[in-house]
């Protein structure tokens, strides 16, 4: 008869007033994950232990914590993939604050949210309301709408993380999401000017770390960072772009007033 | 008496899937005050799993396909005993429901001349299901949450609800706590919609995640409404077998509608076997065939692989009974052997099914581009739910509405893939939009504290018996007795041993104690889980009994045919003046002339 394989879990064990690491040790079962760790623990010794998690499939995005210091989905995590002779360590998020275990205030990403241009499409193309897209146009913003919104990329960044800057950046997340959004093929809407200042996109030093533990595999920096950097850029760096928008600006204005008086008189 | 914090809203949607963002959003549209309560974070309910699709006549793959088909083939995959009001409305209306989806941002795949792109499904006669990939759940609820969050809707985050509250018969609000730390909260309110998504836990192998516990069909029934068809309860034919940490784990329709077929040990289509005669003039009777209809040829018929869930469950369940399953209990779905039909068969199979690819190979270490996957029923959804208006989806409870899976009606003895996502919006707007009305013609009802003290004293007794039944043990036992007595396969003998058992685990629940404190506490939420869970395994199990025949989802091998005297019922549960669980048998609606037309025309 094989012998039963165990592994011990270092999970942190607190709330906002501290806690330590405690040793739990668990069996381990053919195609386990590190939530099923979690579940049994919580089953045999631990009732309390707190996670969040929902699907349990890798879609919610809701089971984020840190194995062994890696970003991980807790459900997508496989104790094969993992060195389990040793214990493996499991903790909350760093970027958020703590409530309890492994469970972080994640509110803060709620709100920036909230701040961010809605969608807004031109006219609708067909009599009945309705819009053409061709799959290509749609095909790049589709990689970012992807995003299961687990916050794995905003915990890893540093400028969240260690230069705690959520006042004045608001993280690869929501960079993907104005992508999306900038990007959609209906949307008319123009985002650039805050992406600039209030949203900080100029913290961002394309390290790509963000890019590395998304379990979604979206190509965060070269495909949705990136392309907005240049945006910024062109709006607002360019000096042949910035005389022409200017002069067009002014052309325009003339026109209306132009048009407004026609009227009036 | 018991300290909570009380917040007001006209109208308060309780459940933040698709249904309930969509009623939010309706509501607030509409110009009330409305507050939404999520069990989990905004965007992670369970309409974020649904796969393949959202089913509406928009006929833009096949220019044949209208409202009057997919009623048809809503009512024919129902057995009939839908409502056939629910059934008409969400026909009309689904087109609309997804026009308005794509013009609040939802970006579906396309059509070649830029289109919404539209696949097909068990059941449904025409291709029929605007999808984006297969994360078309995750695509809905991410559009209706950005656009609910610029709507001015109170979220609140992580609230379980423990009971609504009532004056004098009507709606008056809901009392509940918050999971981070056990504060007891009040929500006032003039209306009421319940959306709280399905039962899926009641079960040990199911598709569905930790919070789907039943909670709208427990609430509104201890409230005064009325549950029916809760013997119709969905195993979807594919959900994953191995590893037995992802046992259960949902794998969409949708690879079967690429081309996927059903194969056992032996290597043998089994799904030709057993065609039903009402399926047998629109199913293909070979390989073929069936091939050209997943190409999209308009003159080619179904394979058997899309007959309807309850169809394709039990042969699965036959296949594996009869000793041809897999080495894991399963039997084979395989989408690579259309290699052999299309050179580029691999990226093809990533494109269009993507999350299916990630699943296998992240926790199953299977390559589906390269051999088949195991596959076995997995609890999937609930038929059967709380008894509405049709047209308002008003409970009897006045001010009290129900929408998505938690209400019932629209799927009869068994739902079509694809409709769900289509229901949830096309209900939780009415939902939304009448709740609107009630609440402008209705004033704040009045709050007793009563039944908020015996809430608060319920809800904090596990902490005094700290050595009392273990929380996750008794929600175990519960699910391991309603997968084996009142499963896919039941029968009268079992099922009367399910009800004597769950009165021992409604003792069990009742000694259950839990240690810690109120901060996040796991054990505490299981055991305040386990009123829904028993509430409605008890309702399934009462409603199964009463249907003494064989529909749909329903197969009880002690009377496997269909009974001409329950081909016209729904079961109703309800409960009594003395607190009992009362099933009755009502008769159907009659349903009126044009649209019985409508269901001789397709046959």
């Amino acid at each position: 008869m094989s012998e039963t394989k165990t592994a011990t879990f270092k999970i942190w064990r607190g709330d906002a007033n501290g806690g330590e690491f405690r040793d739990y040790t668990t069996e381990v079962a053919e195609g386990m994950v590190v939530l099923d760790a979690m579940h049994d623990i919580q089953r045999t010794q631990a009732q309390d232990l707190a996670c969040r998690w929902n699907c349990k499939a890798g879609k919610c995005g809701s089971c984020s914590a840190e194995v062994n210091g890696m970003p991980k989905l807790m459900c997508m995590t496989r104790l094969s993939d993992l060195p389990i002779e040793k214990p493996v360590r499991v903790e909350p998020m760093k970027a958020f604050p703590i409530i309890k275990d492994l469970i972080t205030d994640v509110s803060w990403n709620f709100r920036v949210k909230e701040k961010i241009k809605p969608f807004k499409p031109r006219p609708p193309d067909a009599p009945d309301g309705t819009w053409r897209m061709k799959q290509a146009d749609i095909d790049r913003i589709e990689e970012f709408r992807k995003c299961i919104e687990c916050f794995l990329c905003q915990d890893v960044c540093h400028v969240l993380r260690d230069h705690r800057k959520h006042d004045e950046f608001i993280g690869p997340r929501f960079l993907v999401h104005v992508a999306a959004l900038e990007m959609h093929p209906l949307d008319t809407e123009n985002r650039i000017a805050e992406l600039r200042k209030a949203q900080g996109i100029g913290y961002c030093n394309i390290t790509k770390c963000c890019t590395k533990v998304c379990p979604e595999s979206i190509h965060i920096t070269d495909n949705a960072i990136i392309p907005l950097k240049e945006r910024v850029v062109d709006q607002f760096f360019d000096p042949f772009g910035w005389i022409w928008r200017t002069l067009k600006r002014r052309l325009d204005e003339a026109a209306s007033a132009k048009t407004t008086a026609a009227r009036q008189s | 008496m018991a300290e909570y914090e009380t917040f007001t809203h006209d109208v308060l949607v309780i459940g933040s899937g698709g249904a309930g963002l969509r009623a939010a959003i309706e509501a607030s549209a509409a110009g009330v005050s409305v507050g939404i309560v999520c069990k989990c974070l905004l965007g992670k309910a369970h309409t974020v799993m649904a796969e393949g699709g959202i089913a509406a006549a928009l006929a833009n793959v096949d220019d044949r396909d209208n409202w009057q088909v997919h009623f048809a083939d809503t009512m024919r995959g129902g057995q009939y005993v839908n409502n056939w009001r629910m059934a008409e409305l969400h026909a009309k209306e689904a087109p609309d429901r997804v026009k308005e989806l794509e013009a609040w941002g939802a970006v579906f795949d396309r059509t070649n001349d830029g289109r919404i792109l539209q696949r097909n499904f068990g059941g449904h006669k025409y291709p029929r299901l605007a999808h984006v990939g297969d994360r078309t759940g995750l695509e809905m609820i991410r559009t209706l949450q950005d656009h609910g969050v610029h709507r001015g809707i109170d979220v609140h985050m992580e609230i379980c609800i423990l009971t609504l509250l009532k004056d004098e018969g009507r709606i008056a609000g809901a009392f509940g706590y918050d999971r981070e730390r056990g504060r007891f909260k009040l929500f006032r309110a003039k209306a009421v919609v319940l959306a709280t998504g399905g039962i899926g836990k009641a079960y040990k192998i199911t598709s569905n995640s930790w919070d789907c516990t039943g909670d709208g069909h427990a609430l509104a029934y201890h409230a005064g409404a009325e549950l029916i068809d809760m013997e119709f309860i969905q195993f979807h034919p594919t959900g994953m077998v191995w590893p037995p940490s992802v046992s259960g784990m949902l794998v969409t329709e949708g690879v079967r509608g690429e081309g996927g077929i059903l194969t056992n040990k032996e290597g043998k289509r089994f799904m030709f076997d057993a065609i039903p005669e009402n399926y047998r003039a629109q199913t293909a009777d070979n390989p073929e065939e069936g091939w050209c209809y997943c190409t999209g040829d308009k003159n080619a018929r179904r394979p058997p692989e899309l007959l309807t869930r309850d169809h394709v469950a039990r042969c699965i369940v036959r296949e594996i009974k009869e000793g041809r399953g897999t080495p894991h209990g399963g039997v084979y779905l395989d989408i690579s052997w259309i290699k052999e039909k299309l050179p580029n068969a691999e990226e093809h199979i990533k494109r269009k099914l993507p999350s299916m690819y990630h699943q296998f190979k992240a926790l199953g270490d299977v390559d589906i581009t390269k051999e088949p996957m195991e596959v076995g029923p997995t609890t999937h959804y609930i038929m059967g739910g709380v008894h509405v208006d049709p047209d308002t989806e008003m409970s009897r409870v006045p001010g009290l509405f129900a929408a998505g899976e938690c209400a019932a009606g629209i799927n009869g003895a068994n739902r079509l893939g694809g409709n769900s996502l289509s229901d949830l919006i096309v209900f939780g707007k009415r939902a939304g939009e009448f709740a609107t009305r009630y609440a402008r013609d209705n004033s704040l009802g009045k709050i007793d504290n009563r039944p908020i003290d015996i809430a608060v004293a319920e809800s904090l007794k596990p902490f005094k018996h700290d050595t009392g039944e273990n929380p996750y043990a008794v929600q175990r036992d519960l699910q391991e007795l309603m997968q084996h007595n009142v499963g896919i396969v039941r029968s009268e003998r079992e099922m009367q041993t399910a009800l004597q058992e769950i009165q021992k685990l409604w003792d069990r629940a009742n000694r259950i104690g839990v240690i810690g404190n109120r901060d996040f506490n796991p054990g505490w939420h299981t055991a305040l889980d386990m009123k829904s869970l028993l509430t409605v395994s008890e309702a399934i199990t009462r409603a199964a009994i009463e249907r003494r025949e064989s529909r749909g989802a329903q197969f009880r091998e002690d009377i496997p045919e269909k009974v001409e005297r329950f081909a016209r019922v729904n079961t109703i549960v309800a409960k009594s003046e003395d607190g009992a669980m009362q099933v009755r048998l009502e008769p159907l609606p009659e349903m009126p002339d044009y649209l019985k037309r409508v269901i001789e025309e397709m046959r």
